[in-house]
């Protein structure tokens, strides 16, 4: 059995890899090693160089293996990428982890453990970390978390991180509290400079100070989707805990308090734990019944339950928003792994004849603006809106443009005032706008005629029960008029058309950042391909100009079934034909290299 | 009603035919069409306003009802056994409404029992009224979860479970207001829709409504038969406007008492059940059980505790409704928006 020693193989005459790698903390879960992992994230990105942090957990609260990806990239890609530097703080799966690694990669080990795997092609660097940990005077639980700061030192002083940068990120960590920031630092620094003394560098991967985080941000997406739900005005949200949508309602109740307060200084607001998702969603939609922005925040098993209010709200055409922050199913399935396993399902929710409308945000800067919008949407449209992110955009931590105020004044939709029902008069569905959406009143309208029953049964333009098959027909003919109003003023898709590409791809969500990537990569070889990003479902007419363009379209998407593929060509029977499906899912997020490889059998060269 | 009566007008200028809905399409004699009458008199008497009310209910028989009274009320039929949920967000948005909730034994004794539970323990101000015949009526006559263990019915044959008692559900979750009452006694049917309506709080009314269509054997226990011969009233209600003056005869064997309701009106009770105290928790979950063991059909004030607070109060909103709040006060300024931003 070989052990892999301190030893290191002939790197020293690489040159040098500069803001360009990922790296891999390995930990068990619940040893708090989240804050030195954001710690370092923030180090760089406060040096000037895109980053981007992906958590890779598991369903436990303590002892299962999780892994904290760090992407360090100059040009800005934040994709999934295997990585090449590992910090390997859980011995549970050491030899695994250092099996993963590329030949010239660089691996950080405690000197207490002892992997079986023989690899001489790494660069291997050991840490002393009871030995470091004896300048602090912290103890038991507080102890342990502080083992974690020894690689930070260690990294820092392996690529070059200044320690004056570490401590800012330290600050913001800790949200400027002293205390905490010096305990943690002392540790760093104790680290670092052991380090410095005792190794000496033998590996090519270096960080040095860019200017590309001005007037950027790092967030997660679900803190993005509750911070714009806030400026689109959310007064009720319901919801019951579900990974990974639990960190939505978190940020929900750290922003309204802070933000949503009358002169008295009481709440303009009301957040509730429901007793499940059923009641969840009934509380939205009796508040957007009677006029109050509503929203709930949930993933795939909590959206199996909202089936049957959701089916409620488009019939009785009740304003509201449900985030779907998209996890693996079916059932309880891949609990804490990333999907887009929910597009057919939102887009269609209920029993009947439903079509949804589904926003697609794919980034930081789209969830805080689906955020506001999509409660704009949902009133203007009177029916429920589904934002489906997934767990990788809202869990993970995303580099952002500092978000734009809403451009837009707030949307209320057709609500008639008791003057506007005395000179107009009221008739619940009736289509006097011709875009398929009625007029409403909400209770407490003094007019003695504003009132009616709302119901799931079928009712005539005057909202009164009715089985007459007229009167099914016409109220099923307008909810098809008010399917072109929804996508007519959805997100439209984002286009982009290379000239004489016979390929376009379609895709959405978080897939765009390895799509992205490899498009760049394949154009490098001359391999050029349309995109077409999609933002929302129903898809619009830039969507089938698209399909009308290109003889072939690939549908790349995180699922088995080729959901959103079986979509467009239910939207598009006509050019059906030329729609191929590339879905895949495994639980990780794609990689660029995959993308490529995914790709490749429907594209060919051609000369630049 | 007579023609002069129905034009008459009340201190809010309605007379009694305002407050009328639809015509029922409940069968011919169902008990749940006489406690919508009484509501429409409860709502005239009380000249409450009906842009103030808010009707909502499940599905069934029962939660049609809401069609048939206060045509004026904007209402929301909603799914089966979800009318808790919807409720709870309606008066989240708008808590100045004064809502009536018209459920069944079905829709809440069994698909929204735990809707109910969570309703009832939030303390979402609200009257809850349970239309319970122990039968299934549209689907033609199966056994609720309120039904009598061993009840026999020529449909549903025998039922083998015992009866859910919704008072007592209400009781464990924590609801303030309890009240059992028998659509064949309209009086008090009246007296306590008065009460609930003055609660801040969910007022749960069981009011035994027997369906004439499945239900209505002289043997049911749910039967107009059964209930006439056998309700034992444990007060005698009167309901006291918050001007009035309260003058009380006590008389043999109870005595009477007076409990003040949130909005300033008072019930008075004449006890006709010597000892017993609608304020003593423990006391009225045992009562409840000797009732069950002994077979008793009790109705009155079970339960009466004004001191949680409801669910707006919970939540600490303003007066002024979230549904009314302008646009400036529901998106935050540009500054706020920086100033969060800068944090990250």
């Amino acid at each position: 059995m070989t052990t892999v020693e301190t030893a290191s193989p002939d790197v020293g005459d690489r040159s040098p890899i500069v803001n360009d790698f990922s790296l891999v903390v390995a930990t068990a879960n619940g040893t708090g090693s989240q804050t030195a992992n954001l710690t370092l994230l923030r180090t760089f990105f406060q040096m000037g160089i895109p980053v981007h942090g992906k958590n890779v957990f598991p369903s436990n609260i303590q002892g299962l293996p999780t892994w904290y990806h760090v992407r360090v990239s100059e040009q800005g890609y934040v994709a999934r990428k295997e990585s090449e530097l590992l910090i390997a703080f859980n011995p549970a799966t050491l030899d695994a982890d250092l099996r993963a690694l590329p030949t010239g990669g660089v691996a950080v080990l405690r000197d207490d453990v002892h992997p079986t795997v023989a690899r001489d092609d790494l660069t291997v660097y050991r840490l002393p970390v009871k030995k470091l940990l004896e300048v602090s005077t912290a103890k038991g639980k507080v102890r342990e978390y502080l083992a974690n700061m020894t690689y930070v030192g260690v990294v820092a002083w392996m690529l070059g991180a200044p320690l004056d940068v570490v401590e800012a990120a330290l600050g913001v960590q800790f949200s400027g509290r002293r205390k905490l920031v010096d305990a943690n630092l002392e540790v760093v620094r104790a680290a670092f400079d052991w380090a410095n003394e005792h190794l000496e560098k033998r590996d090519p991967f270096r960080v040095a100070p860019m200017n590309a985080t001005a007037g950027k941000l790092l967030m997660t997406g679900n803190e993005a989707g509750a911070l714009g739900s806030v400026f689109g005005g959310v007064s009720v949200a319901a919801w019951y805990p579900i990974t990974p949508s639990t960190s939505f309602v978190d940020a929900l109740r750290e922003y309204l308090p802070e933000l949503r307060r009358d002169e008295e200084g009481r709440p303009t607001y009301a957040v509730i734990q429901a007793e499940d998702e059923l009641a969840a969603i009934g509380m939205v939609v009796g508040a957007g019944f009677a006029g109050a922005r509503a929203l709930t925040a949930t993933s795939g098993p909590g959206l199996s339950l909202m089936a049957e209010f959701s089916g409620l709200a488009y019939y009785a055409e009740v304003p509201a928003v449900v985030w779907d922050v998209q996890r693996v199913g079916p059932s309880t399935g891949l609990p804490t792994r990333t999907s887009q396993g929910d597009v057919a399902f939102a887009y269609r929710i209920g029993h009947g004849d439903t079509k949804h409308a589904v926003l697609l945000p794919s980034s930081l800067e789209e969830c805080f603006e689906f955020g506001w919008r999509a409660l704009d949407l949902a009133d203007e449209l009177q029916t429920p809106v589904f934002v489906l992110t997934d767990l990788d955009l809202g869990m993970n931590t995303w580099m952002g443009t500092r978000f734009a105020y809403p451009d837009e004044p707030l949307k209320r939709g057709k609500v008639l005032t008791a003057g506007e029902i005395e000179a107009h008069g009221f008739a619940r569905y009736a289509d006097v706008d011709g875009d398929g959406v009625g007029w409403r009143t909400l209770p407490g309208n003094v007019h003695p005629g504003s009132a009616y029953f709302t119901r799931g049964t079928g009712h005539d333009a005057r909202a009164a029960y009715s089985e007459r098959s007229e009167d099914w027909l016409e109220n099923m003919a307008r909810l098809a008029r008010k399917y072109e109003t929804v996508r007519a003023r959805v997100p439209a898709a984002e286009v982009d058309q290379v000239d004489g590409a016979d390929v376009g791809v379609v895709y959405f969500g978080t897939t765009r950042y390895a799509l992205e990537e490899a498009r760049d990569a394949l154009a490098a070889q001359g391999v050029r391909f349309s995109t077409l990003r999609l933002r929302a479902l129903p898809p619009g007419p830039e969507v089938r100009a698209f399909l009308e363009a290109h003889p072939t379209v690939v549908v790349l998407e995180q699922n088995h079934d080729a959901q959103a593929c079986t979509i467009l060509a239910g939207e598009f029977p006509d050019l059906a034909p030329r729609l191929r499906a590339a879905a895949y899912l495994d639980g990780l997020p794609y990689t660029a290299g995959f993308v490529a490889e995914r790709l490749r059998p429907y594209l060919t060269a051609k000369e630049a | 009603m007579d023609r002069a009566q129905a034009l008459r007008a009340n201190a809010a200028g309605l007379a009694k035919a305002d407050y009328l809905g639809n015509p029922s399409t409940l069968c011919k004699g169902c008990g749940h069409n006489s406690i919508a009458n009484q509501i429409v008199q409860v709502a005239f008497e009380l000249s409450l306003r009906p842009h103030e009310v808010l009707k909502l209910s499940g599905i069934g028989c029962s939660s049609k009802s809401p069609a048939y009274f206060l045509g004026m009320s904007h209402g929301f039929n909603a799914l089966h056994g979800r009318m808790p949920s919807v409720s709870t967000g309606a008066l989240l948005a708008n808590h100045t409404l004064h809502a009536i909730g018209v459920s069944g034994d079905g829709d809440t004794g069994s698909i929204g029992l735990g809707q109910f539970k969570h309703l009832v323990r939030r303390n979402v101000r609200m009257v809850y009224l349970i239309e319970n015949n122990g039968v299934y009526g549209l689907t033609k006559g199966q056994f609720s979860a309120t039904a009598d263990e061993g009840q026999e019915l020529k449909y549903a044959g025998l039922n083998d479970y015992p009866a859910v008692d919704l008072c007592l559900e209400a009781l464990a979750a924590g609801c303030g207001f309890v009240a059992r009452s028998f659509a064949g006694n309209a009086k008090q049917v009246r007296e306590l829709l008065k009460a609930a309506l003055a609660h801040r709080g969910t007022a749960v009314l069981d009011i035994i409504s027997p369906c004439v269509a499945f239900n209505n054997e002289d043997t049911s226990r749910k039967s107009y038969a059964f209930g006439r011969d056998h309700e034992h009233a444990m007060q005698d209600l009167g309901w006291i406007p918050p001007q009035e003056e309260i003058v009380i005869e006590p008389t043999e064997p109870g005595e009477a008492r007076v409990v003040g309701l949130h909005d300033g009106s008072k019930l008075a009770l004449r006890h006709l059940e010597a000892g017993y105290d609608p304020t003593n928790k423990r006391m009225a979950a045992e009562r409840l059980l000797r009732a069950e063991v002994e077979g008793e059909f009790l109705t009155g004030l079970i339960y009466y505790d004004p001191s949680r607070p409801s669910l707006a109060e919970t939540t600490h909103v303003g007066e002024a409704p979230l549904s009314s709040l302008p646009d400036e006060a529901l998106r935050p300024t540009p500054e706020a928006l920086a100033s969060v931003l800068a944090r990250y």
